[in-house]
């Protein structure tokens, strides 16, 4: 092993950042987080909108200053040696676009790869990889402008590799991507970690699947504090034993503090999909026999259960005992 | 595996060098690709050069008055090309959400901005030179050729001042955003008259001209016309003085850009407002 090869990929320690708002408020977007990512690692960051997910990527990608802590990456001081840091990262923002839409895909991916000192020859060969397997292929002499919101995050996504950087920092790359481009993103980075070994991945999503099927370690982040760090099997295996239940209702949804009468309920949430006005109730109890003292419940009340599944234990599930709520935001959440 | 990055000055120019052609491709890939910009950025300026033509000449003023318009037409270009191509950009790159992108590279941001400027060149050119050869054919103003090589000298100088200015601007830009913007709307036309365009500059008096001469474009312009018009030109200054102070400004000017450069992301990292849209 290297040298360089010892020093971490990521080293954060005691890092915060406050931030002062325009209305003199005083918000703590980060509060003394330790995190280190060892080289060849993927790790994932999970949290709700706010958590302070991207606080972290801006400050280990040298576009924000911590204000306590320091946080090293390839060994490098972000704050007091971040040139160092630039050759070494690249930073891909899901949700966003890069690029000039009067520039071709292929004119794009060059035109950022230059920006690294990537020679014109090693730019070709990998764009052409790149839009190979993101499927940009048969749209590399495209403009920009022409391209569908897809593809142009697909292009966005392809830029972020040009550099072949050490450590790529991913903050909600499929956001807003149809299932067939995600699966295919998801589908490059496990390649890409597995091909060189060397090479870190930090990602942040919504997606508990994503980071369940990507990610060697995954940080559940909330209110600017890491709450758990481990594989995606071990926090799974840290939840208590008990049982997780989703049951998809018909009419009027009741209100959740219900379910703090039914003995055996440990959590609840509930969550209403804006666009079917579908209700679902996600239940976490404490043995299967509770199931039906909850159903019991429910008739009392007139709820119809269009459909009832037991659920083996996901990251989803470890979010929730975590934080005590869903990823999304409006999930309104009881402590039973 | 840190044998692949630049290290010693040789690599890190050419990474740099590589990263202002990459930029400058950008504007030059546009200026051909949409050509719309050609009637915008030549008929329009050739029509206001005309009409101060006309008023001179109704005026009955000396022809060397109307070369003054002339170089004046083409100049406003490079002003113009400072402000809203090179000086503004990081703004409209931040609003696209794109100034992050720039920020994470390792190339010296004046790099970005150097290639942003000599971009728009392709199309600050075309305009200069279509004013010029209208001015030539046109209104067959007087242009002594012998002239020429020192008076371009001369134009290269007070352009590289000039956008050495821009890159101070710039950093204003990268710090305030659309406040910036307003700013250098109340500028362009002040500068129009405070760099003496379409007359010359000493006609403003010397306290007034003095000032003005800070923008590189104001002794730039003063220069060329005395090159090309002599005393017809009424200079401000005595011409060989000015070549060094364009020199001086040059090196203050490229200075004062890193370090504000420098100051303006480091507060922007400080308070987090490099990467807010709008912010």
């Amino acid at each position: 092993m290297s040298e360089r090869s010892a020093v971490p990929a990521i080293e954060a320690a005691n890092l915060s950042r406050i931030f002062e708002t325009r209305r003199e408020r005083t918000v703590h977007a980060l509060r003394n987080v330790d995190l280190t990512v060892p080289r060849g690692e993927c790790i994932g960051l999970l949290g709700p909108n706010g958590a302070g997910k991207s606080t972290l990527i801006k400050i280990l990608t040298t576009l924000l200053l911590p204000t306590t802590g320091r946080a090293m990456v390839a060994g490098f001081d972000v704050a007091r040696d971040p040139l160092s840091v630039r050759h070494r990262i690249n930073l891909v923002s899901g949700g966003d676009s890069s690029g000039y839409g009067i520039l071709t895909v292929r004119e794009t991916l060059h035109l950022f790869a230059r920006f690294y000192g990537v020679s014109r020859a090693a730019a070709h060969q990998r764009a052409d990889a790149l839009m190979e397997i993101t499927g940009l292929g048969p749209k590399a002499d495209t403009r920009l402008s022409n391209l569908s919101t897809g593809m142009k995050q697909k292009v966005n996504f392809a830029r972020g590799f040009m550099s072949d950087p050490e450590i790529v920092f991913l903050d909600e790359p499929t956001l807003g991507l149809d299932v067939e481009a995600s699966r295919a993103i998801r589908a490059f980075v496990s390649g890409w970690v597995r091909e060189r070994p060397e090479r870190t991945v930090l990602l942040t999503t919504h997606y508990m699947a994503e980071a369940d099927e990507l990610c060697d370690r995954v940080a559940i982040i909330d209110h600017g504090r890491i709450l758990a760090l481990d594989t995606p099997r071990a926090l799974k295996r840290s939840l208590p034993d008990e049982s997780s239940y989703e049951l998809h209702l018909g009419g009027t949804p009741p209100p959740t503090e219900w379910t703090h009468h039914v003995p055996g309920v440990r959590t609840a949430f509930q969550h209403t999909h804006s666009a079917t006005g579908a209700v679902e109730l996600h239940l976490t109890v404490t043995d299967d026999h509770v199931i039906g003292e909850v159903l019991s419940v429910l008739k009392g009340m007139e709820v119809r259960v269009v459909h009832l599944t037991k659920r083996e234990p996901t990251l989803e599930s470890v979010f929730v005992h975590l934080v005590g709520r869903g990823l999304d935001e409006d999930d309104v959440v009881a402590e039973a | 595996m840190s044998d692949r990055y630049p290290s010693d000055l040789a690599s890190v120019l050419r990474m740099n060098g590589a990263a202002i052609l990459a930029r400058a491709s950008v504007r030059m890939v546009a200026a051909f690709r949409e050509r719309s910009w050609m009637i915008g950025d030549t008929v329009f300026p050739v029509l206001v050069m005309a009409t101060f033509v006309l008023v001179y000449r109704g005026l009955g003023a000396p022809p060397a008055y109307e070369a003054f318009v002339v170089l004046g037409g083409a100049m406003i270009a490079y002003w113009n090309n400072v402000l809203w191509s090179m000086a503004s950009q990081f703004f409209w790159e931040k609003e696209q959400g794109q100034l992050q992108l720039y920020l994470i590279t390792p190339v010296s941001r004046m790099s970005i901005l150097l290639g942003m400027a000599l971009g728009g060149m392709v199309m600050t050119t075309t305009r200069s030179v279509v004013i010029i050869a209208a001015g030539l054919l046109l209104f067959h103003i007087p242009l002594p050729l012998d002239r020429v090589p020192a008076a371009l000298g001369l134009f290269t100088l007070t352009l590289a001042s000039l956008y050495g200015l821009g890159m101070i601007l710039s950093s204003v830009f990268f710090r305030w955003g659309r406040e910036a913007w307003y700013t250098a709307t109340l500028f362009q036309e002040p500068i129009y008259l405070l760099s003496g365009f379409y007359f010359p500059v000493s006609a403003l008096g010397n306290v007034v001209a003095t000032v003005a001469a800070l923008v590189p474009i104001t002794l730039g312009l003063d220069g060329i016309r005395q090159v090309l018009y002599g005393e017809l030109a009424h200079g401000l200054l005595p011409v060989g003085w000015i070549p060094p102070i364009l020199l001086v400004l040059l090196a203050l000017y490229l200075f004062l850009a890193h370090r504000a450069l420098t100051a303006m992301e480091e507060l922007g990292k400080r308070e987090g407002r490099l990467t807010i849209r709008g912010g």
